[in-house]
């Protein structure tokens, strides 16, 4: 009884924090959009009992999951999602990398300030972090006065409101999650295997793709999943960064949601990016599971 | 934006240290008042004012719509009023708790009146009109001395905007504005319903998008100020605030504002209170302090909107009524135009429209 205890609460938690809002989410984009409050019909009326609950399920349809492929701007807002977010992914994977290489192979006493590093931005709030970046990316900002005064530029570059910022945003606020796997992986790797293996005679570079890489893949494909999965569905960095210019499903959400009133197509995009997003996440998982059974 | 972050925050050390219950909680535009405004109300009434800002009529909306937004006031401009009556989202006004309505301008109050049948629901606390904003000298050195800034040519025509381009142009993220003036400049009717005649406006704002540095509704007041654009279209009162802080900051840049002379849209920002407002007591409280003569003179002084209260007008300053691009001539008001709310499919056709010319898809 004790045992089923413990194992209940990490299924009440998934239940309470996501299958029930996602329940939420998918009743609301099989109903229809209503000049009201809340302004979608029709909705539950439990105090008509059986009765209210049956007339509640005839009135539902899923009308706005045919309506989404009639339009193709869903499509692309998807494609241009998926696009960004695994080019963030690839160049935060380029970044990171180096970086929870470098932490693994300081002297130990470096090692706790070097993480503090890591870890110190995210006592700032996200929103100002990305304010932040605003001064820096603009015409008049930081980047572009200290590339002029360098003399490497004559003219400003425009990089707010591009995709090239978004991608600095998104690459900038995820990195962290991208380092620390990778950070935890090749802290464990035990160096008297890259000295066997230049003893069996690996050159550095062949030792580390051979012996480092696949012993850091674990935290690799952790850290990738941690940026890949909410780069998908970004809204803040591309509508505070990005043009008018950049698409992306957040903002497509958002249109929906507030420009069109219109919950229930809302909820069928959210409904929708949510299946294209388990199919990484059920990876994911098994990739957790692979790893812990050989933790074993 | 640095002051609605101010109040903002402001908002929350005051919301903080709220000891008593007696509170009011009001959801305005941003930039939109005199702070000065705030404090006074507390100090006469005893009532913890928490005031926050938003910067779209959407974003009301959706709060609004959703139910349990826990503000007593809110200031949605007509087009949205209407639609959220219509929803049940506002409670009447109760005359007897609001001495000061004999304040009120008739003139506005009849317009408004379209939106809000006998302005049962809601209070005009500003109005005004969508036009161009220009940083006078640099458009002149692009465009040469006899720029139309006054026409929606200067912003309608690409051989206009891709020479604007160079030195900056926003414009308001608010397709139920920037459609209208598009039709108003193919001499259509702004207000028109018909998806038809409405489509016709895309060909003309696609072709000036991609000159266009970014669509938004509230950036553009220090942008204009600083420089950084030449051109925006916004609201008057947004302009001439950005107007005045160039010249405070003493930085060369003239900005001026203009409604366009082939019709500008008129709009109205009306104050009502949710219906289920937590204390519609303290909101009633506010919308009488609001049209206190003194009071609403003191706004308008300070944010370069016209009000819709007679009796305010006498505690103008000369540069708020004196100057036409707040309180338009006679004339000029024959010019400007009003919208009506679209109905939900066409909403759809309209949003649509914006986001293929936004982002070309």
């Amino acid at each position: 009884m004790k045992r089923f205890g413990l194992i209940s609460v990490p299924y009440l938690w998934l239940l309470a924090l996501f299958l029930v809002p996602f329940l939420i989410v998918l009743k609301i984009s099989l109903s229809d959009t209503a000049l009201a409050i809340p302004p979608y019909t029709p909705t539950l009326d439990l105090s008509q009992g059986w009765a209210g609950f049956t007339a509640w399920l005839s009135g539902l349809d899923m009308e706005n999951f045919t309506w989404l492929t009639t339009d193709d701007l869903y499509w692309k807002a998807y494609l241009s999602s998926l696009k960004i977010a695994t080019f963030s992914t690839i160049l935060a994977l380029l970044v990171g990398f180096p970086i929870a290489y470098g932490m693994s192979r300081a002297p130990d006493e470096w090692r706790p300030t070097l993480m503090m590093l890591i870890i110190l931005p995210f006592w700032t709030s996200f929103l100002i972090r990305v304010y932040a970046w605003k001064a820096i990316l603009s015409q008049e900002g930081l980047l572009n006065q200290l590339l002029m005064s360098l003399g490497i530029i004559s003219e400003p570059l425009t990089i707010l409101n591009t995709n090239t910022a978004v991608y600095i945003g998104i690459v900038y606020t995820y990195l962290p999650f991208m380092v620390l796997p990778i950070y935890s992986a090749l802290e464990r790797l035990d160096e008297s295997l890259l000295e066997a293996a230049e003893d069996l005679g690996c050159s550095r570079l062949t030792a580390f793709w051979l012996v480092t890489l696949p012993l850091a893949k674990q935290g690799i494909i952790a850290g990738s999943f941690l940026v890949f999965i909410p780069a998908m569905g970004e809204f803040v960095i591309p509508s505070l960064l990005g043009g008018s210019k950049t698409l992306m499903i957040g903002k497509v959400l958002w249109e929906e949601f507030f420009s069109n009133r219109d919950w229930p197509v809302a909820s069928a995009v959210a409904v929708v990016l949510l299946l294209i997003l388990i199919v990484p996440i059920v990876l994911f998982q098994r990739n957790e599971e692979k790893q812990r059974e050989a933790g074993k | 934006m640095k002051k609605s972050w101010l109040l903002l925050s402001a908002a929350f050390v005051m919301g903080a240290t709220a000891a008593t219950a007696d509170e009011v909680r009001v959801y305005n535009w941003s930039d939109y008042i005199d702070e000065e405004l705030l404090t006074k109300f507390e100090e006469e009434t005893g009532i913890d004012l928490i005031y926050d800002v938003f910067d779209s009529n959407e974003v009301l909306e959706t709060k609004m719509l959703a139910g349990g937004s826990g503000y007593d006031v809110v200031v949605p401009s007509g087009t949205f009023l209407q639609r959220q009556i219509v929803a049940g989202a506002f409670q009447p006004l109760d005359l007897g708790k609001l001495p000061n309505h004999g304040n009120m301008w008739d003139v506005i109050a009849e317009r408004t009146a379209a939106y809000d049948p006998g302005n049962a629901y809601s209070i005009n606390y500003m109005w005004g009109t969508t036009g161009a904003g220009v940083n006078v000298g640099k458009v002149k050195e692009v465009l040469g001395d006899d720029a139309p800034i006054d026409s929606l040519a200067l912003i309608m025509d690409p051989a206009n905007m891709e020479k604007l381009a160079a030195c900056g142009v926003h414009i308001l993220d608010a397709p139920a504005e920037i459609i209208p003036a598009a039709l108003a400049y193919l001499g259509e009717n702004p207000d028109s319903h018909d998806p038809d005649v409405i489509a016709k406006a895309e060909p003309v704002l696609s072709a000036i998008a991609p000159y266009v540095q970014k669509f938004h509704s509230s950036e553009y007041i220090n942008a204009l100020a600083n420089g950084d654009i030449c051109v925006a279209v916004g609201w008057s009162g947004d302009v001439l605030q950005a107007r005045d802080r160039a010249a405070e900051a003493d930085n060369g840049v003239e900005i001026a504002y203009n409604a366009f002379k082939e019709g500008s849209l008129m709009w109205f920002d009306q104050m009502a209170i949710p219906a289920d407002a937590p204390n519609p007591e303290a909101a009633h409280t506010f919308l009488n302090f609001i049209m206190d003569e003194h009071n609403m003179a003191a706004a308008s002084n300070y944010v370069y909107y016209a009000n819709g209260n007679e009796a305010s007008q006498a505690h103008l300053e000369e540069d708020v009524i004196g100057d036409p691009a707040i309180y338009p001539t006679e004339e000029a008001l024959g010019t400007l135009y009003t919208t009506t709310p679209y109905p939900a499919k066409v909403q759809r056709v309209v949003t649509r429209l914006w986001t293929k010319i936004k982002s070309g898809t």
